[in-house]
């Protein structure tokens, strides 16, 4: 694998920022091919795999599920008046379902994990790179890549759907409590309302692109971390540039499968 | 069997406008302690990471039991290094890993063992090292000193034919330094190992050398034992050794 090295200065000029900018674009390139090769090669890491799934759902399940609550009480509490202006209160759950599912919930638990996971894989990988244990794995006769950064995209690449189903779910339950405090409605019918508003291509397209949402945040954590130089210098630099792009991709790559959503289901 | 277990022709190796090896060449006997001499920056750490694989030199060749691995496919590097052995400079102990799963690392991945024979091998290899009692702790609670066993622990847990060491008494007090140097000879010797030795600590090449050579910029300016080494009257050696030499 051949990833351009890309030498970090104090102060860049904008001639060198652009030629930066283009070489971590090769080299995210490189890598995502990296990636693909070394994906169905053995051994393949399921136990390593299992264990990154467990680590990233516990670390990120709490601040998502208060993320969630509030997202969806203060998304109900914001409609509601406008929605009353209108005489249309009833399809309040209805309003409240389908922002949530299509575009709140996987776009903020992408985020919200993004700033929690990227950083944190970026960092561990890099401060692995810069005191040469991945040197002493590869010595070692094992790949690194595959034991590391593989197990590592395919953890949150399976990981952030499952979370944002539970944001989404948890997200309608904040919405209900915000709610019954203004009107006196019983769960079944909140329920209801919610289930008959939502429809197949509301939730495919939404999940799918959770999916490209964990791995942007894999790959680019682990890029930068293994891709590292220059000490605790290098650390740090991994850890805030992984949140940096991985938040950047995944708003872009949002727009661009919204795009693609409306056009396929319009 | 030839007497040469590594031969070492016309390396070369640069980074950017830097030229670290200016092609060269030696060849390390079977079973011998081989010391790399030379200041910091001369391209000793350079020179064991080409022999291992994890840097691909410009030009040259390296032989192994008489096969250039320079020429490896993947698979056969993958073989060639499950034969050795290289304790880092830092130790590289992996820091999300208790000492008993740093030892298991290599063994689980590579060989076939049971975990009962794994877990006689760790056991072994840390009294070797004389630090069993360290089985459980993490890489953060060991100090200097105990992380170079450890490294060392691990690295010799596969029985290497070759074993590598970078600076392997470097930041160490000299008390503890002649400890990890006199393990280096023991272990050698009890295990039938071929080492290279990279180092500036005089001291150490004093109790494991057989052989030793000195790098200056690129290039190797001596070879010979550490006495003749020491005695020698060009104007780089005496200044290199003038301050170092320890007579027991």
């Amino acid at each position: 694998m051949n990833i351009p090295k890309i030498k970090y200065k104090q102060h860049p000029t904008t001639a060198e920022k652009f030629y930066n900018f283009f070489l971590n674009i090769s080299g995210l390139t490189v890598f995502n091919l990296e990636f693909f090769k070394q994906l169905f090669s053995f051994p393949i890491e399921i136990e390593e795999t299992k264990k990154h799934m467990y680590e990233l759902g516990v670390k990120t399940f709490s601040i998502v599920s208060i993320m969630g609550f509030i997202l969806g009480f203060v998304l109900a509490l914001q409609s509601y008046p406008v929605l009353e202006k209108f005489g249309a209160t009833d399809f309040l759950p209805a309003t409240v379902a389908l922002s949530v599912i299509r575009e709140l919930a996987p776009i903020l638990t992408a985020l919200i994990f993004a700033g929690r996971v990227s950083s944190g894989i970026g960092a561990e990988i890099s401060s692995m790179r810069v005191t040469e244990q991945i040197d002493a794995m590869e010595v070692s006769a094992v790949n690194p890549f595959k034991y590391l950064v593989v197990s590592r995209v395919v953890a949150t690449t399976l990981i952030l759907p499952l979370l944002t189903m539970y944001v989404i779910a948890i997200a309608m339950f904040g919405s209900f409590i915000a709610v019954i405090l203004s009107e006196n409605i019983n769960f079944i019918y909140f329920q209801n309302a919610v289930i008959s508003a939502i429809s197949f291509s509301d939730l495919l397209p939404a999940l799918a692109k959770t999916f490209v949402f964990g791995y942007i945040v894999g790959i680019v954590g682990s890029y930068k971390g293994y891709t590292a130089t220059g000490g605790t210098v290098g650390v740090g630099r991994a850890s805030t540039t992984a949140v940096v792009m991985s938040s950047l991709l995944i708003l872009i790559f949002d727009m661009v499968m919204v795009k693609i959503t409306v056009w396929l289901w319009p | 069997m030839s007497k040469h277990l590594i031969k070492i022709n016309n390396l070369k190796k640069s980074f950017d406008k830097l030229t670290v090896l200016n092609g060269i060449a030696l060849e390390v006997n079977r079973g011998e302690n081989f010391i790399v001499f030379g200041q910091s920056g001369t391209g000793k750490s350079v020179l064991l990471k080409c022999i291992v694989g994890l840097l691909k030199p410009d030009a040259g060749e390296i032989f192994v039991n008489n096969k250039n691995i320079l020429g490896f496919s993947n698979k056969e590097m993958m073989e060639y290094r499950k034969t050795l052995g290289f304790l880092f400079q830092g130790a590289a102990l992996y820091d999300s890993m208790s000492v008993r799963e740093n030892l298991n690392f290599p063994l689980k991945r590579n060989f076939n063992f049971s975990e009962e024979e794994r877990e006689y091998k760790i056991v072994q290899s840390l009294k070797m090292v004389g630090l069993e009692n360290a089985i459980d702790k993490m890489p953060s609670e060991l100090s200097g000193g105990m992380k170079k066993r450890i490294g060392l622990a691990r690295a010799i847990i596969t029985e290497p034919e070759i074993m590598l060491y970078d600076e392997p008494t470097t930041g160490l007090d000299p008390i503890t330094s002649k400890e990890i140097s006199a393990l280096i000879l023991e272990l050698q010797k009890k295990l039938d190992m071929t080492s290279i030795v990279v180092t500036h600590d005089l001291l150490c090449a004093q109790i494991i050398a057989d052989r030793a050579i000195v790098l200056h910029k690129g290039d190797i300016i001596a070879e010979g034992t550490i006495d003749e080494l020491t005695a020698s009257n060009n104007k780089f050696l005496r200044n290199f050794f003038s301050n170092n030499i320890i007579k027991e």
